[in-house]
């Protein structure tokens, strides 16, 4: 049984040149204290995608105009106002990408810890102050009695993200959406946070949606992979699988456009060309055809389904089959 | 060692949020000389606001038939006008009457601005629509314009004076607040504060409100002085609070004008109370915002 099961999740925007499917029929299940990445590059619907878990879709332009969202058993999207924010920070946290502009500047640090705690477990402001200072400390913040009562302006980035998680921990939450939570931050830092975010899931057996467009963070801390490209997921199975074996050609320039390790000295790294599709008028095939270089005529007329490719690995692409070879093979020079 | 422990630590100590209001006004008076004079200037005006009473040589209506129109001595520092009223403690309750009409309607002014600011900006969508246009139909009418129809209706006095220029500068104001909550909705710790299933109302009041706190403060202290200056124009006009009351418009429009070249003290003194008063708010309200932005608060 899933803690988290996601139905044909489409969220639209309206604007001015027509709508905008930012995400279009996703779905996915996450288990209690797994660690799922959602991967894309910007404008992939990854981040929207998180934000319509929480209905956090500023409505209008926004709407979710279709699925479902089951969290512990009830339809998310089905609730009323009231029992929403009642889910929101209590049993569902979310961490955001911008460390410097997610706490509020006039503040203080602890205040913004102890208000999810005051507001969903009517704890006195004295109590859930302590507790704070208790949950600046898991987070490794050193004189965390002080620091509570800082504002954010004197924190760095990465004690802001170190505090906005903290807060996310407050109500001990069963999920925990990290929007990109590392990439204000360099790189060093970055490594920091992500250990100390996986740990404190897994102390707490929280479940934890990592949205990111660093495949190296996926390859370490993820336990399954969705790749998002145009508002769809074109890929998704366990890390491990996807980085041995990627079936879409999305994932496959993806890898190679990273450095590795393993690399022979001199070769070049290999970019995606072209640039992400226009969401307000797609392709009427494969959203990712256009700048694919094995994209064929059915791949221009025909959307390729998400199928399973393999055992627990589905892939959106008419040739998942041939593209089982591992990578870089397939990149011609 | 522990001496340069000591040294390294304190000043990080002093940056900590001030604490009391001892220390901030210190801080003015570092940081903001000019801001410090205002308040200087302010403090007085409250002062004499306060207590014109006891500080009042004479009754602002006490009338000397035999010292009218002296110029300015020992005994009427600051002159006498035509029916032998001493200057100084007419304009001392003038001072009062300017106190109250000031804080008064520039309070109900921020008020009104805060209220329609916050809910527009906010909330958006039609309601946003409406308001804005409602706006800009007020905001049609040149200010003399409605003060003049209004009083002339309901008639000169002191309420209606307050509340008029209250609503007049306050829905004006809006458009002000309105900007800044559009930019500051934006920010992810407000997107931050809904993901942690905060209501409506705490999000407007802690998360909004504080930062639009600058613009705020600026908007009452601009707001004290206009509405200083407006209800001195409303006097002049005859529209104020009527006479004897010793408004400071007042005393410029009567016996400062009809006998401004041969007792130019009648003119200068009020004249110069509104001056003054009106810079030492505005320049105070400038320092308030430089020293409140939450981004200056504990740097310097």
């Amino acid at each position: 049984m899933s803690l988290l099961s996601v139905r044909g999740l489409s969220t639209e925007f309206r604007t001015e040149r027509g709508v905008v499917k930012a995400v279009d029929d996703v779905s996915f299940d996450l288990a209690a204290g797994e660690t799922l990445a959602i991967v894309g590059e910007s404008g992939s619907g990854k981040s929207v995608t998180a934000m319509s878990i929480l209905r956090l879709i500023p409505d209008p332009p926004g709407k979710i105009s279709a699925g479902e969202v089951v969290f512990d058993g009830r339809d998310l999207l089905k609730l009323s106002d009231e029992e929403i924010r009642a889910i929101r920070g209590d049993r569902i946290a979310m961490i955001f990408q911008e460390p410097m502009s997610s706490l509020n500047p006039s503040l203080t640090v602890g205040l913004q810890i102890a208000e999810p705690i005051n507001l969903h477990r009517k704890t006195p402001w004295a109590a859930a102050m302590d507790m704070a200072v208790e949950l600046l400390e898991r987070v490794r913040m050193s004189d965390a009695r002080s620091r509570v009562k800082a504002y954010p302006h004197q924190f760095s980035g990465g004690m802001r993200q170190r505090a906005m998680i903290a807060m996310a921990l407050a109500c001990q939450p069963q999920l925990i959406i990290a929007d990109e939570p590392t990439t204000a931050l360099d790189v060093t830092v970055q490594a920091q946070i992500l250990a100390l975010l996986k740990e404190v899931t897994r102390a707490a057996n929280s479940a934890l949606i990592l949205i990111t467009h660093d495949l190296g963070v996926v390859a370490r801390y993820a336990d399954r992979v969705c790749v998002m490209y145009g508002g769809r997921i074109v890929e998704a199975g366990p890390a491990r699988e996807i980085y041995a074996r990627p079936r879409h050609p999305y994932t496959i320039g993806l890898m190679a456009s990273v450095p590795r390790l393993d690399q022979e000295a001199g070769s070049r790294l290999v970019p995606i060309e072209g640039s992400p599709p226009n969401l307000a008028n797609l392709p009427p095939g494969c959203a990712f055809a256009p700048r694919c270089r094995r994209a064929v005529d059915i791949c221009r007329s025909e959307r390729p389904p998400l199928v399973k490719s393999a055992p627990d690995h589905l892939s959106a692409c008419h040739f998942h089959a041939q593209l089982s070879a591992p990578v870089g093979s397939h990149v011609g020079t | 060692m522990v001496a340069v422990a000591e040294t390294v630590r304190s000043p990080r100590r002093r940056r900590l949020p001030a604490s009391g209001m001892l220390s901030f006004v210190g801080r003015l008076f570092r940081d903001k000389p000019l801001g410090a004079f205002g308040f200087v200037v302010c403090v007085i005006f409250l002062f004499c606001g306060l207590f014109a009473d006891i500080l009042a040589p004479y009754g602002y209506n006490q009338i000397s038939p035999l010292n009218r129109l002296k110029p300015p001595s020992a005994q009427f520092w600051l002159g006498t006008d035509n029916l032998g009223r001493d200057m100084l403690s007419r304009c001392l309750y003038g001072a009062q009457l300017s106190v109250i009409i000031g804080l008064s309607a520039a309070g109900l002014a921020t008020a009104v601005s805060i209220f329609i600011g916050i809910v527009s900006g906010y909330l958006g969508g039609k309601l946003d629509m409406i308001l804005q246009r409602f706006v800009d139909a007020w905001m049609s009418f040149p200010d003399l314009i409605i003060l003049i129809v209004v009083v002339s209706v309901v008639g000169p006095g002191m309420g209606p004076v307050i509340v008029l220029l209250g609503l007049l500068y306050g829905i004006g104001g809006s458009r002000i607040i309105r900007g800044a909550v559009l930019s500051v909705r934006e920010n992810a710790y407000v997107h931050a504060a809904q993901s942690t299933g905060a209501t409506l109302p705490r999000i407007l009041w802690k998360h909004i409100l504080p930062n639009v706190m600058a613009p705020v403060i600026v908007l009452f202290t601009t707001r004290v002085g206009a509405v200083i200056l407006a209800e001195s124009g409303l006097a002049f006009l005859g529209l104020g609070v009527p006479p004897p009351a010793p408004t400071w418009g007042g005393m410029l429009s009567g016996s400062g004008r009809s006998y401004m070249y041969l007792a130019p003290w009648l003119a200068l003194a009020p004249g110069l109370c509104i001056t003054t008063v009106v810079y030492a708010i505005n320049v105070f309200g400038d320092a308030l915002r430089d020293l409140l932005d939450p981004r200056m608060r504990g740097s310097r």
